[in-house]
């Protein structure tokens, strides 16, 4: 019997995976060439692409403005306040078009897979909402709490 | 329950009689039904299970080979992606390793040891059905994990920063680190009782120079378990701290040492190739000791091999990393350490080399696999030395020339000498012999099918193919032998397949053994096969380390009690009859601890708060478990007093 | 031994390298002794198995004198292990030795540093404005020292190139250096050894060892800015990676393109591979990668990047110029 659930579970774990490795946009590629903006945010639970949009984050050199999350020239990012809402596709628009102000538009220079990734990664910044997923540490100097033990806040449109 | 209350205490008699049979039997047997399978505490019930899920994860773990020899048969296939292949290859050591190859032997000493020693029952029966059920989790939470998509791809070694929080997110590596501490709890559990077992329930008279080499085998083991498993359950739980709580042990950022990692897991890694491989010493010693007909040659130097063996196997697990950055002197400590461990084991591969020349040989299966273990150990022991030399290693290390040796050393020293004892001790275990002539097309598909996937990975290493590549181009000239190797693989599977109907089969329709098929020389042969709950009627008196082979008959103990569990305890050195005590009942706590040790383990994957509130329910289980009842002191005590 | 298919050396015994040369050297002696003692020890157990003229009655032997008659042939049986063990040890520290010892003087040095999953190059000269990056693909002058400092920027690799040394890891926070010298020109492939995520298989290396003169004159080009473009197709595909995505993770010496996160793309074209190793260096192969890259190196860092088809011919004539 248990030969059996083992067997099962192992034939259950050949069957076809989401391959979280592959980008969403090469996945579409693959299917129909096309590239329709997503409109939800593939990666909200996919603790891989949050750990890749962290590492967007410091390559792109976000941290240049919103420092480690804690604002600077530009807005924080770990506290409860969200000038243009707290959902992705706020946070997606923000980075993909700019904002006035100061936050350029960075459409031109990360592909649409990446600002998802890069977006999934902002919302963890303030603790919220998906705990499990947060990176739980950078394996670097550490400037800030991993995001993954911050408390989580009540998003308020500002 | 028995109702023990009203059973007035009975002594055995010498001969013994049927009526200390029957009530010997009623005793140490475990309950019946499914309430009764819960609450097992026979070594034999517990041993039986042990055996059963080992080598249930040792077909996983094969059955993972055998995808993995799929994938890499034809360059550029892409019959696995990246991530399932390296989440197969890290499954597939991580079983072998943690799941089957340590757990498997302790299993089968958990059935023989008790057996092999004269004894009623093994030490801390509760603690060894809880160790078991720790073990079972343990597996199954790494199998769940991979059926979930969240199998660990790190590797079995995991190596830090790989392994770390930011380039191994999401939960996959805390499985995994959970899994070693699972396994580990129980193998550091088992190597306890495996000692008090050996040190305090031998025979009589059963003094350190007359115990079965297979009993100093394991006792060797147990305590390098001792010494070698709490450096990875450190290393396992710093990594669950750095992933889960942003400690940083190894995160070279913050003056973490991404080396300390290694250290701490080779300096178990490498113990425990040797803590798989010394029992297989102890089988073959039991083999060819009856087989040959003649007690093994030289059996304090072979004492002192597997002592020595235990000793030096701490000394060398620096040759792992032999690329890091080490100074000279370094170096050569540990490849001179390395080397040295070969001279105990030729001296036991020349003693039994001798043992063969002189005894009067009977060709059974069980001998051929341990004669196989001669041309494949010794080759893999032969590269080993290779490895041990610094300059050779930078080229060799991390090549398919590895995979090689390992498998030869681990397989041939390990696998085959457990094969060879599945044919020799399945009569005892189940009262059938297995059929001889499916043993002989098991033991020639698993002999030709093992050299012929193996021995081609030594050329695919130095042709420059490195280890854990998931594919290779074409124009690297890798592909024929990687054909070959895969077409062992199938020997070797269909090889498995033989063993499993013959078990299947010999379970039903097997010759019937009687208490002594081969003509052993050692105490196990000396109860009926299948054993009776109390294994021995009455406990037996030895003489020599082969008592059964002694001419004069051997003498047996009167007076301990049948009607309750009473076992009789030895002195350490020479065995001398030293207190009686009463092993505890039936109990269906160790599974509660076991499942609520569980929760607390994975919960704490999830949450650190879990190590909090999960430790209510142990707690709670291990007070019940271990509550005294004053039905049970009122008895003991009418057995300490009762004539 | 092994047939090569491949034009690139890649058999660690093929040795061509000093260091592979004095490891190569340390093998032969210790596969024979190795083999010798093999073959007794099977030679031993067939004696063994076959001698005749014991009892063949099927009893026990329980006592005889075989322990003590046995006793001189194992003692020196072992004795001889025992003595050869010494002699490789012996030749083992001795060729660890010969290896420490290859003159670095007037080396090339090299920064080696290992990325998830490529190969970054930086040669240094004391003049810092004659130092300049490149990767995937090392060249290095016959008959001269090279001196590789190895650092890792995520996670460990090894760096291997069977055919020229034997191999060392690139360990983050603790940086390792190697003396590579090789005498004849030729061509050779290593790839990463240690372990390192999704695309460890396709982290190769080549490794081309020229003739003093056409390594330096190789190197002056490195030197040199990247080719402005030839015409107006290569100067909108210009225009597209400084404006595009591509500037954000790749250097084009002497362009606004500065990203430090990918290979250095100042010459791609005068490199024969792509991806480390993974393509041939071909327009096709260009365009393909970087519509795709998941299609050859599932999991890269590099994201996929739609361009309309236009565009796309712009961006790879470009890059086809970066000679």
């Amino acid at each position: 019997m248990k030969r059996r659930l083992l067997l099962a579970g192992l034939l259950l774990s050949g069957c076809e995976r989401d391959p979280w490795y592959l980008p969403a946009s090469s996945a579409r590629l693959a299917n129909d060439g096309g590239s329709a903006v997503a409109m939800a945010n593939p990666y909200t639970r996919d603790a891989q692409a949050i750990a890749e949009g962290k590492r967007l984050f410091r390559w792109y050199n976000c941290a240049g403005c919103h420092a480690a999350g804690g604002g600077g020239m530009g807005v924080a990012l770990m506290d409860e306040r969200w000038r243009y809402g707290a959902d992705d596709r706020a946070i997606y628009a923000s980075i993909v078009d700019g904002r006035p102000n100061g936050m350029p538009a960075f459409g031109a220079r990360l592909s649409e897979d990446q600002a998802w990734r890069l977006a999934a990664y902002v919302r963890t910044m303030n603790g919220g909402p998906n705990l499990a997923v947060a990176p739980s540490r950078a394996d670097d100097l550490r400037a800030s709490e991993p995001e993954a033990r911050r408390e989580p806040r009540a998003a308020s449109d500002d | 329950m028995k109702a023990l209350a009203s059973t007035p205490v009975r002594r055995n008699s010498v001969p013994p009689t049927p009526e200390d049979r029957a009530l010997l039997d009623a005793t140490w047997r475990d309950p019946p039904g499914f309430r009764g399978w819960c609450m097992a505490v026979n070594h034999k019930s517990i041993g039986r299970r042990f055996i059963i899920t080992a080598f249930v994860f040792f077909a996983a773990g094969g059955l993972l080979a055998a995808l993995m020899r799929w994938q890499l048969a034809v360059p550029d296939n892409h019959v696995l992606g990246p991530d399932t292949y390296n989440q197969i290859f890290t499954l597939h050591g991580s079983t072998m390793m943690f799941l089957f190859a340590v757990p498997v032997m302790q299993a089968v000493a958990v059935y023989l040891l008790p057996l092999t020693l004269g004894a009623r029952a093994i030490a801390f029966p509760r603690m060894n059905a809880y160790a078991y059920w720790v073990y079972l989790f343990g597996g199954l939470l790494l199998f769940a994990g991979f059926v979930f998509d969240a199998g660990p791809d790190a590797g079995w070694f995991a190596y830090v920063p790989l392994s770390g929080p930011e380039y191994s997110p999401g939960k996959r590596v805390d499985y995994w680190a959970q899994l070693i501490t699972f396994t580990e709890l129980s193998a550091l559990l088992e190597a306890i009782i495996i000692v008090t077992t050996v040190m305090k329930l031998r025979a009589p008279g059963m003094t350190l120079t007359r115990m079965p080499l297979y009993a100093w085998a394991m006792l060797v083991t147990a305590c390098m378990v001792i010494f070698a498993m709490p450096a990875v359950m450190f290393a396992s739980t710093a990594l669950l701290l750095d992933r889960l709580v942003g400690t940083e042990f190894f995160n070279p950022g913050e003056d973490g040492e991404p080396l300390l990692w290694q250290h701490l897991f080779w300096f178990f890694g490498h113990p425990e190739v040797y803590l798989i491989f010394i029992p297989g010493l102890g089988f073959m010693s039991a083999i060819i000791a009856t087989f040959a007909r003649r007690p093994i040659v030289g059996y304090v130097p072979m004492v002192l091999s597997l002592v020595a063996t235990g000793f030096l196997a701490f000394g060398l697990w620096v040759h792992h990393m032999f690329a890091t950055t080490l100074p000279d002197a370094g170096k050569d400590i540990f490849t001179i350490s390395s080397m040295l461990i070969a001279i105990p084991s030729a001296v036991q591969i020349f003693c039994w080399i001798a043992t063969l020349w002189l005894g009067r040989l009977e060709f059974r299966t069980p001998l051929l696999f341990v004669l196989a273990f001669f041309v494949i150990l010794v080759l893999g022991g032969l590269t080993g030395l290779q490895l041990a030399s610094v300059p050779l290693d930078l080229q060799l290390h991390d090549t398919y020339f590895v995979v090689a040796h390992l498998h030869y050393v681990l397989i041939g020293g390990a696998v085959f000498p457990l094969f060879g004892a599945c044919y020799y001790w399945f009569p005892k275990f189940t009262g059938r012999l297995l059929d001889e002539r499916a043993g002989r097309w098991h033991f020639w598909l698993w002999f030709v099918g093992f050299n012929l996937s193996f021995f081609p990975m030594h050329l695919l290493g130095l042709d420059g193919m490195p280890r854990r590549v998931y594919t290779y181009p074409a124009e690297m000239g890798w592909g024929t032998l990687n054909l070959l190797a895969t077409a062992g693989a199938v020997l070797l599977a269909a090889g498995v397949l033989v063993f499993g109907g013959n078990v299947l089969r010999s379970l039903r329709h097997g010759e019937r053994a009687g208490p002594d098929p081969w003509r052993g020389g050692t105490l196990e042969w000396a109860t009926e096969s299948p054993p009776s709950p109390a294994n021995f009627d009455a406990l037996w008196v030895v003489h020599s380390a082969y008592p059964l082979w002694d001419p004069q008959p051997m003498a047996r103990v009167s007076g301990l009690a049948t009607s309750h569990r009473e076992v009789l305890v030895t002195t350490p050195g020479v065995a001398r009859p030293d207190t009686r005590v009463i092993f505890p009942d039936p109990s269906p706590w160790p599974l509660a601890a076991a499942l609520a040790t569980a929760v607390l383990f994975v919960g704490s994957i999830y949450t650190p708060w879990a190590v909090v509130w999960a430790m209510i329910p142990v707690a709670a289980t291990l007070t019940a478990w271990f509550w005294p009842s004053a039905r049970e002191t009122a008895e003991h005590l009418d057995v300490e007093r009762a004539p | 031994m092994i047939e090569q298919t491949s034009g690139d050396l890649h058999a660690a015994l093929t040795a061509v390298g000093v260091g592979a040369q004095r490891i190569a050297a340390l093998w032969w002696p210790s596969l024979w002794i190795c083999t010798l003692v093999f073959c007794a020890v099977i030679a031993g157990l067939v004696l063994a198995l076959t001698r005749r003229g014991r009892a063949q009655d099927g009893s026990t032997a329980a006592a005889d004198d075989g322990d003590r008659r046995a006793r001189l042939p194992i003692a020196a049986a072992v004795a001889v292990s025992v003595g050869l063990l010494v002699v490789l040890m012996a030749l083992s520290v001795g060729a660890d030795r010969a290896l420490a010892k290859i003159d670095a003087a007037g080396a090339v040095e090299i920064e080696v540093i290992g990325h998830q999953w490529w190969w970054e190059l930086r040669y240094r000269d004391p003049d810092p404005s004659r130092s300049f990056v490149t990767a995937n693909e090392l060249h290095l002058p016959a008959g001269r020292p090279v001196l590789l400092k190895l650092s890792a920027a995520d996670v460990i690799h090894s760096f291997w190139l069977p055919t020229l040394a034997g191999k060392r890891d690139l360990i983050p926070g603790s940086p390792a250096t190697l003396v590579l010298r090789v005498d004849t020109p030729g061509r050779h492939r290593g790839q990463c050894a240690e372990f390192c995520g999704l695309q460890h298989a396709h982290m190769g290396l080549l490794a081309i060892v020229e003739t003093p003169a056409a390594w330096a004159a190789w190197a002056e080009r490195q030197r040199r800015p990247a080719a402005p473009p030839g015409d107006a197709r290569a100067a909108r595909g210009l225009a597209l990676v400084e404006q595009g995505s591509c500037a954000m993770c790749h250097n084009i010496e002497g362009t606004r393109a500065n990203g430090v996160h990918g290979p250095d793309l100042s010459h791609l074209a005068s490199r024969e591979r792509l991806a480390a190793g993974t393509l041939a260096n071909e327009a096709a192969n260009l365009a393909a990668w970087i519509t795709n890259p998941h299609r050859y190196k599932p999991g890269v860092t590099m994201p996929a990047l739609t361009y309309p088809a236009a565009d796309l011919d712009a961006i790879v004539a470009y890059l086809s110029e970066l000679e």
